[in-house]
């Protein structure tokens, strides 16, 4: 018991304390990595929560594929970030503010909550014992019966996602000379070379 | 103090959801934060669904979250094409012009 804390809080603590340097870090690439360690911690805390796929999900896909994707295009676009920053003292006070406001009444909605006992007692999905089955056996059976169509709707939701993202992002440039492989196998030798007959001397050839 | 449970956990998620939120107003001219911020958002979405999710013994929050990660996946993806071709027309990628875009 007394490790579980201790895990809590050491994640817990790097995991707020990286989300902060998130945002307060000067260097956009600093930021993504500090995002990454954000990401890092949760899924400790996903594993001392006891949703084990969860964490290794959250590993995979933001550590994965959004971080990477992240880092990707701020080496990718050429950007001048010192002018970017300017501004951050000056919503300073007000953004503080308009946060604390926000930090004192979720701590106050999460300090005052209640669950009612019917509330726990109509569960729709039952999680089984944690003996029986592991944590993956069991988002997997539910996943696949019950919650078969919204699962589909967020393959469905990516497809989308990956199709936009290459609409987005693919150009035609005009002027650039590729390289036409049908045209270059289809070329015959009348195409290209020509035999001129009959070229009176001193006069050379004349096109 | 020494037992963690269900409040410790949504209080995480709450400082985390403050901090998102402060990215996206500290950092107005940078989009790439601003992206940033509502990852941090929906990770700390993610973490009060799971939360309640073992809390109360039901499997249907950690379905949930896992959406949540689909959707944060194509939210990250069509934001930063969004980002790359903005970048491509007008050389930058302060925010501040983004309404020059109308039409």
């Amino acid at each position: 018991m007394l490790i579980h804390t201790l895990a809590f809080y050491l994640f817990a603590i790097i995991a707020v304390a990286a989300g902060f340097m998130v945002i307060a870090s000067r260097n956009p690439v600093h930021s993504v990595l500090y995002l990454i360690v954000v990401f890092f911690n949760a899924a400790g805390l996903f594993v001392l929560m006891g949703a084990e796929f969860l964490a290794m999900m959250l590993v995979v896909v933001y550590v994965g594929a959004v971080a990477v994707l992240f880092l990707f295009v701020v080496m990718m676009l050429d950007i001048d970030f010192v002018e970017l920053r300017e501004g951050f003292l000056q919503y300073l006070p007000i953004g503080g503010l308009l946060g604390l406001i926000v930090l004192v009444e979720l701590i106050m909605v999460v300090a005052g909550m209640k669950l009612s006992p019917e509330a726990v007692a109509m569960v729709p999905a039952p999680a089984p014992k944690a003996a029986d089955v592991t944590n993956t056996h069991a988002l997997g059976r539910v996943l696949y019966t019950r919650y078969v169509y919204v699962f589909q709707g967020a393959g469905l939701v990516l497809l989308v996602a990956m199709i936009g993202a290459i609409v987005l992002t693919l150009r035609q440039r005009v002027g650039v000379r590729k390289q036409v492989i049908s045209e270059q196998v289809a070329r015959r030798r009348a195409d290209g070379v020509e035999l001129v007959k009959d070229v009176p001397t001193r006069q050379g050839v004349r096109t | 103090m020494m037992s963690v449970g269900l409040g410790h956990y949504l209080t995480v998620a709450a400082i985390l959801f403050v901090l998102g939120i402060l990215g996206i107003f500290l950092n107005r001219k940078n989009v790439i934060i601003i992206l940033m911020s509502v990852e941090l958002m929906l990770l700390a979405v993610n973490i009060n669904l799971v939360a309640f999710s073992t809390h109360l013994g039901d499997l249907t929050g950690q379905v949930f979250s896992l959406l949540v990660l689909a959707v944060a996946a194509a939210e990250a993806a069509i934001g930063l094409a969004i980002l790359v071709i903005y970048f491509r027309n007008r050389g930058s990628i302060a925010v501040e012009d983004v309404n020059l875009m109308k039409g």
